[in-house]
């Protein structure tokens, strides 16, 4: 039981994060809740959804909605072309998927490593923030998209 | 730990389950003259599962009913016992006792104890009022006990074969119990092929088939990736028809194959989710069983198509409506036997329940022959509730009445079909599986009630129409017509508000580009296709580029991961592997005038 009890925390110390670029930020992503990364296609639109909800897609007989996280976060160049980026989420049962400018890396960061955010407003809630690294001169901004996701703001979910 | 004890719980349940189903099943068929020795040995070993598993997990109570009636069971198929109808009666509330202990024992509450203290009393009375009878002759051999015991009865019951009832009778002595008698047991096999006639009419099926337990979850996943492979090659297809030369001819044969495999792939995988509805009938027996001895009515339950497939998803729900309509045949629908008598009728009365396959339809019919409907009677009712009808109606819409809300024409309330529940729900829940229900009645031959389902619910058939770059789908069962509009039959209202004159009735138009914030070419009605819906609340014209086409789709969640979208009831996916909408016309278009103005000024 103690070995398992210390490979345990082990595993909530250490963890793998997905990298991706939006605008000029660097943003991370816990790596199990990434399903798989895509092209962006065609989305069929959704009627009275928020301006970030680009529609739903097909993906492999799973009805599933794509958001703009550029749009979201008020960041990059809204431009959908064969190299805009898809990142399919599986996140508490739902399959979402979020669009991103580019996927960068797998990094791995130790808890310790993470600085808490800043008390002065920042544009991003930081409710979903989880903390900020700083790895190779560039700051990470490590999101709690599972939080993000199944937020009300975001208008995935129906409000409670 | 605890996680995996849980999963072996949930298997033993299930098994358990249906262990009492079987069990209940098989005590309902068996015939009391001559009992069938397979099916007192199947009902044995499903007493001695449960008692077995129980006994496993500790669940007491369930273990402390089962042995004794293992034990009673076990007398019975040894001929130590002959079954009787007061012992079937108390082995029926024992099923049911143990099916409520069970329930209990899943859902983690407290076990009714007393309720099995009672159980095991009335059990234990049997086992000791019959071996008191049998005691004497028991000190010398137990196996000539049967003898005396069988012999008379079959005897009595059929006195023009006596001479096959005595081969007959004796012989389930010989086969358990006395290997010297070898000659007797040779005469019944030669003798089996004639007597053998009758029984087989209700051999028990001995389900012995090789079955796996899947979760339904996993079987969708199957059913949904299969879905995409057929999209897939019909992609595949297209691409193919661009090809030429000679590598397009064998591409062509290959694509042919894997066409034929795709779809009977898709036929195999879909069937998977198909029962047999017996899986719902098989629980009649006991309901008519049990109804009519409340109300001291004989009543004969006839059973046909028992073996007709249907979704899981919809037999699962169809098991409240028919108990529903089944009860109110017997309650309302069957005379009491003294006015049938009077009337002419077979003092006995008859249910039956028939499941048949109708093109793309389950018909399911539950007919009775008692006095059908009353027509005066409704429509003084229905006068008496406001409801709008009038002596000329047609006897279908007359019949129609009785689904209306609080509508019962019942005189008396009784328990068993005054729950506060009325055939309202019934045809609500009817509709909810896309289904709808016909009354056919005469009076003083009976009612029939007819369901129609669709084979499954996963499935709709509808009418894709195209806006701006988007197809949308409309489920067929709320067009009523679809029409190019005449400019002269498009009247307007305030200047903004457009009405379309159609059937002699005045219909908005409802644009489904602005509904659903499309872009499109056409502008005016006149330019597009007008297609009249109607729904339970809502009845208006909408206004879409073209129709596309006639088919049946796949019906995909869009809750599943993503929110509730008024106007939409899900999505489906297109032959070229496209999302298009499913809409749903009872939400679609609000008939709010502040929401409209919003609209406008936007």
């Amino acid at each position: 039981m103690t070995a398992s009890a210390s490979v345990a925390t082990d595993n909530n110390r250490v963890r793998e994060y997905l990298t991706f670029r939006l605008g000029d930020e660097h943003y991370a992503i816990d790596i199990l809740t990434v399903k798989e990364i895509r092209g962006y296609e065609s989305v069929t639109r959704i009627a009275n959804a928020p301006e970030h909800v680009k529609g739903i897609i097909n993906l492999r007989g799973e009805i599933v909605p794509i958001v703009d996280l550029r749009l979201c976060f008020g960041v990059g160049n809204s431009v959908y072309n064969e190299f805009t980026i898809v990142i399919v989420l599986h996140i508490h049962q739902r399959i979402v998927g979020i669009v991103v400018d580019s996927v960068s890396d797998v990094i791995t960061l130790d808890q310790a490593e993470l600085k808490p955010p800043p008390d002065f407003g920042v544009a991003f809630d930081h409710r979903y923030l989880i903390g900020l690294a700083a790895v190779h001169d560039d700051m990470i901004i490590v999101v709690d998209i599972g939080k993000m996701i199944s937020s009300d703001e975001l208008g995935l979910v129906d409000a409670q | 730990m605890s996680i995996d004890m849980q999963q072996f719980h949930g298997v033993f349940f299930e098994e358990s389950q249906e262990h009492l189903d079987t069990m209940e099943q098989l005590l309902l068929s068996l015939d009391l003259t001559d009992p069938d020795t397979e099916a007192l040995n199947s009902i044995f070993r499903a007493a001695h599962s449960i008692k077995g598993g129980s006994g496993i997990f500790g669940f007491t109570a369930l273990t402390a009913l089962t042995h004794i009636l293992e034990g009673l069971l076990d007398k019975l198929r040894n001929h130590q016992l002959a079954p009787s109808r007061a012992m079937l009666d108390v082995f029926l509330e024992a099923t049911d006792v143990l099916k409520d202990t069970l329930c209990a024992y899943r859902q983690q509450n407290s076990v009714d104890d007393a309720a099995i203290a009672r159980m095991k009393k009335k059990l234990e009375s049997f086992q000791l009022s019959d071996s008191t009878v049998n005691k004497p002759s028991d000190d010398g051999f137990g196996f000539f006990d049967d003898q005396p015991l069988e012999t008379p009865k079959p005897a009595d019951q059929d006195p023009f074969f006596g001479f096959f009832d005595e081969l007959d009778a004796s012989t389930p002595a010989p086969i358990i119990e006395m290997p010297p008698a070898e000659p007797i047991t040779t005469a019944m096999t030669a003798v089996t092929p004639a007597t053998g006639k009758p029984p087989v009419k209700k051999t028990v099926d001995a389900r012995e088939t090789a079955s796996v337990r899947v979760d339904v979850e996993k079987l969708d996943c199957l059913i949904n990736l299969v879905g995409e492979i057929v999209i897939t090659q019909s992609m595949l297809a297209v691409m193919a028809e661009q090809l030429d030369g000679k590598m397009a001819e064998k591409f062509q044969v290959i694509l042919d194959d894997l066409e034929r495999n795709t779809r009977e792939m898709q036929e195999a995988v879909m069937s998977v989710r198909m029962l047999p509805v017996s899986s719902v009938f098989n629980r009649f027996p006991r309901v008519v069983r049990e109804l009519s001895s409340k109300l001291d009515k004989e009543i004969d339950l006839i059973i046909e198509g028992e073996q007709t497939e249907l979704d899981k998803g919809l037999i699962e729900k169809l098991v409240d409506p028919l108990t529903h309509l089944v009860r109110n045949s017997i309650d309302h629908g069957i005379e009491a036997a003294s006015v049938r008598q009077a009337s002419g009728k077979p003092s006995r009365g008859t249910v039956t329940l028939q499941a048949s396959r109708q093109g793309g339809n389950i018909v399911i019919a539950i007919q009775d022959d008692g006095a059908g409907l009353n027509r005066e009677k409704i429509i003084a009712k229905a006068l008496e509730k406001n409801i709008a009808v009038d002596n000329a109606s047609d006897d279908q819409s007359v019949w129609q009445l009785i689904f209306a809300p609080g509508f019962s024409t019942a005189r008396q309330v009784t328990d068993i079909s005054g729950r506060g529940v009325g055939l309202d729900v019934v045809k609500r829940n009817v509709l909810t599986l896309g289904g709808r229900i016909e009354i056919h009645s005469v009076a003083g031959q009976g009612t029939c009630f007819k369901i129609f389902l669709p084979l499954t619910l996963a499935i709709v058939d509808g009418m894709s129409v195209s806006v701006g770059n988007e197809i949308f789908i409309i489920p067929l069962a709320n067009i009523v017509e679809c029409l190019q509009p005449d400019a002269a039959n498009i009247k307007s209202l305030a200047g903004q508000d457009q009405l379309l004159w159609v059937r002699d009735q005045y219909w908005p138009i409802v644009s489904l580009s602005r509904e659903m914030e499309i872009e499109t070419t056409i502008e005016q009605p006149t330019d597009g296709v007008i297609v009249l819906v109607e729904s339970a609340h809502k009845h208006f014209a909408l206004l879409v580029d073209a129709l596309v086409g006639q088919q049946q789709v796949v019906i995909k969640s869009l809750e599943q991961h993503y929110r509730r979208v008024t106007g939409i009831s899900g999505a489906t996916i297109m032959g070229d592997g496209r999302v298009a909408l499913i809409l749903d016309i009872e939400s679609l278009y609000e008939n709010n005038p502040s929401e409209k103005q919003r609209g406008y000024a936007a």
